[in-house]
């Protein structure tokens, strides 16, 4: 059905995929594995027809659609008018809308599914579960041959999983190709036929799911044990620097409760959506928690803006580098100096100087401090946004998927940037969804599901099982 | 840098151009007489300079200055009081409004487009009810010479490298660019958006006022119908010298060129006799023209 050679694919700074080959078989589900940033979504970006390799051939005799994790409808539009954009099916000259087809064919492609939806209901009351099935509809409308779903029960409950599952044995029994992305193991057991997994842009082993179990698995995929330089020592902690009590969001996050003490990484695990970004957001100030107390240093902080969150020593890196942490039109300069800058005129000798000083002391590397960031691979401006954070002289740091899309060697400097910022004394709360990091370099490690905190573990003896069994909704317990 | 250079280019050609066809061009009265004309439009560019490079726009620029020439006008007739007052209230007049035109679009949430939209009927209708729709004249000499001579050329070229100084020297001016470049991220670096958006706005409201008070002085009379379409022609200028309408790129020497270039075409089209009819599909063209050239560049 699908065959692809020696695919091949660089981004400025990252090899993000290495002479990766793949063969799915029609009428069967290929579970497709690796860590973030292991090179899944450039890989079936590529496949979809949204990429271009550079080098490599792909072979493919069906269509190809792809439901992104992140579903997209048009919100105001009907079920109906969804499955069919961009294909609706029209009467005589000048393009009338047949609406009786669309609204004929659209039932009966949602019953086929198993769902009773009314056509003309708008997309907006739908829940996410079944805008993934009128996606799948869609897709099926088109006479997909090859379906690629990334993590598409990320946000959805049990029930609706098992409902999802129907659905795509239902499909492969048509003789449907699926390829199927997703961190979590039990659904990988339960649903797929096939299991590839990627590393480092690298193919590492394709197994028919009988010759795996979990622990296999997961060798396969972490590879190699992180090491960043042995256990650390929880006695090195201080004094508590911040304390959050009881924050509270609705919809978002619910009493959280926690301390941070100088010295010491505090790893927050869970999964994508369970709210770590939302309460770190509201430390920082840039969306503040409804209620709730939060103490820095002892003394209660009223935190309504990141303008008074860096004033009380909290320094934040965000998870979206491109839309919290750069501004693309500013050189590599002046996004260093941009938070600390002093006083109402530029000193620019004083802000060559520091450029050049951060730019030795990440190694970040551009052609000189004037350079665009825009043109920086992600790694570099990863140590940018670090350090301007950093220039803000901060005691707390928040450190929101520091590693997410950077290349292997930036994200090793980056986990020994994290280390020594907590050999200095810094109180570091790190969020990261990729495990072996939070184990490896985490003092204490809290685990969130749903908004709410569920457990506090100790990473020398937490394995990541566990973890995920704190972080993965109605499960374990 | 680059874009920039461009525009000298075209500005060097089209003068070399002009001054073959009609030598008067290159004659010293001319030249003085370009920049004469441009001084108002130049003085409203610099202003809405501060605006654009935020990612905002204001079009209430015509209006402002009508109602700051009015304002300005009523409080200069001879012998009432000492210049500076009828000058400092008509700035002001205009800051007021960009304040305002500031304060909805941060603290409201309104897109700027329709906020100074809201801002030029109201700031054209407050100069009609306080000149009952009639022109303010009888103006003392004193207020007259700021519109004589040299002096609005002097008033630009003061404006211009005040600003030039800001942008390029000031932490709030570098702040006008992250603001620009990047909201979010200007927000959590810890700058004060609201208060950045707020000040751009005001000093865009309080230059408009100032070039109300040179265009009363010239014109010799505050006319509440003075102005209109002149934010057209400055945010017209200030795009072709190089300044992105999405922020966070640009500068006062681009605008100054910018405006340079229409005034030259302007003058040019005047001296050969092309009717103001087909001047404004010129302008139009070349507006667009300009533009276009430069996103070319940029993708590139």
């Amino acid at each position: 059905m699908l065959q692809v050679r020696n695919l091949s694919k660089s981004f400025p700074g990252v090899r993000a995929l290495d002479n990766v080959s793949l063969d799915v078989v029609a009428g069967s589900v290929h579970a497709l594995m690796g860590e973030n940033g292991a090179g899944k979504s450039t890989l079936m970006r590529i496949v979809s027809g949204l990429d271009t390799a550079d080098a490599g051939e792909i072979r493919c005799s069906g269509r190809v659609v792809m439901i992104h994790q992140e579903l997209m409808p048009f919100r105001d539009l009907t079920v109906a008018e969804n499955i069919f954009m961009g294909q609706e099916p029209t009467r005589g000259i000048g393009g009338w809308l047949d609406k009786p087809a669309m609204h004929r064919e659209a039932q009966r492609l949602l019953e086929h599914l198993g769902m009773t939806l009314s056509p003309t209901r708008p997309m907006r009351h739908l829940s996410v579960a079944q805008m993934q099935t009128v996606e799948i509809a869609k897709a099926l409308s088109r006479r997909a041959e090859l379906l690629i779903m990334d993590e598409p029960t990320s946000a959805i409950s049990e029930h609706e999983v098992e409902a999802l599952f129907k659905i795509i044995r239902d499909l492969k029994a048509r003789g449907v190709a699926v390829i199927y992305i997703s961190h979590k193991m039990d659904e990988i057991f339960r649903i797929a036929d096939t299991v590839t997994v990627l590393r480092d842009g690298r193919h590492v082993a394709t197994h028919p799911i009988g010759e795996l179990d979990e622990a296999k698995l997961i060798a396969l995929m972490v590879g190699r044990e992180l090491s960043v330089g042995g256990p650390r020592s929880v006695e090195a902690a201080g004094e508590v620097a911040l304390e959050a009590r009881g924050l509270t969001k609705p919809g978002k996050f619910y009493d959280i409760t926690f301390t941070l003490r100088r010295g010491e990484i505090v790893g927050l695990a869970g999964l994508m959506g369970a709210g770590r970004t939302d309460v770190a957001n509201a430390i920082f100030g840039m969306t503040p928690a409804d209620s709730g107390e939060i103490r820095v240093h002892g003394r209660p902080a009223c935190i309504a803006s990141p303008r008074d969150a860096i004033a009380l020593g909290i320094g934040m890196v965000s998870e979206d580098r491109r839309e919290f942490g750069l501004v693309p039109t500013m050189s590599v300069k002046h996004n260093l100096t941009l938070a600390s800058l002093r006083g109402w005129l530029l000193d620019r000798r004083a802000e060559n100087r520091i450029a050049d000083e951060q730019i030795r002391a990440f190694a970040i590397k551009t052609p000189n401090r004037n350079q665009s960031v825009a043109h920086l691979s992600g790694g570099n401006q990863q140590k940018v946004v670090l350090a301007k954070t950093l220039l803000t002289e901060p005691t707390i740091l928040i450190l929101d998927e520091p590693t997410c899309g950077i290349d292997v060697g930036a994200k090793a400097e980056m986990h020994t940037f994290i280390r020594q910022l907590a050999r200095d004394g810094k109180a570091v709360l790190l969020i990261s969804s990729e495990l072996p990091e939070l184990l490896a370099l985490s003092d204490r490690l809290l685990v969130m599901r749903e908004g709410v905190l569920t457990a506090e573990l100790d990473p020398r003896h937490a394995t990541q099982e566990e973890i995920l069994q704190h972080a993965m909704p109605d499960s374990g317990e | 840098m680059k874009s920039r250079l461009g525009l000298v280019i075209a500005l060097v050609v089209i003068g070399a151009a002009l001054a073959v066809a009609k030598p008067v061009f290159l004659t010293v009265p001319n030249l003085i007489n370009v920049v004469r004309q441009i001084s108002i439009n130049g003085i409203l560019a610099v202003g809405v300079t501060y605006v654009l490079l935020t990612g905002g726009v204001d079009l209430s620029l015509g209006s402002m200055v009508a109602l700051a020439g009015v304002v300005a006008a009523s409080f200069a007739h001879p012998g009432e009081y000492p210049v500076f007052v009828p000058v400092l209230l008509g700035v002001l007049a205009g800051a007021a409004c960009g304040g305002v035109n500031g304060f909805v679009v941060t603290k409201g949430r309104v897109a700027p487009f329709i906020v100074t939209l809201g801002m030029m009927a109201v700031a054209r209708g407050l100069a009609l009810v306080l000149s009952g729709g009639k022109p303010v004249s009888n103006l003392s000499a004193e207020f007259k010479w700021i519109g004589d001579g040299l002096v609005p050329i002097l008033v630009l070229l003061v404006v211009a490298g005040a600003s030039w100084v800001f942008l390029a020297n000031l932490k709030l001016g570098r702040h006008l660019y992250a603001v620009g470049g990047n909201e979010n991220a200007a927000r959590a670096s810890g700058i004060n958006v609201d208060a950045v958006k707020l000040f751009a706005y005001t000093v865009c409201g309080a230059l408009a006022g100032l070039a109300g008070v040179v265009l009363a002085a010239r014109i010799t009379s505050g006319q509440p119908n003075a102005g209109a379409g002149y934010e057209l022609d400055a945010i017209a200028a200030v795009v072709i010298g190089g300044t992105s309408l999405s922020g966070g790129v640009g500068g006062v020497g681009g605008t100054i060129l910018g405006a340079l270039l229409m005034g030259v075409i302007n003058n040019g089209l005047d001296l050969l006799n092309v009717s103001s009819y087909y001047q404004a599909i010129v302008k139009g063209i070349i507006i667009v023209g300009a533009v276009w050239l430069d996103r070319r560049k940029e993708k590139s």
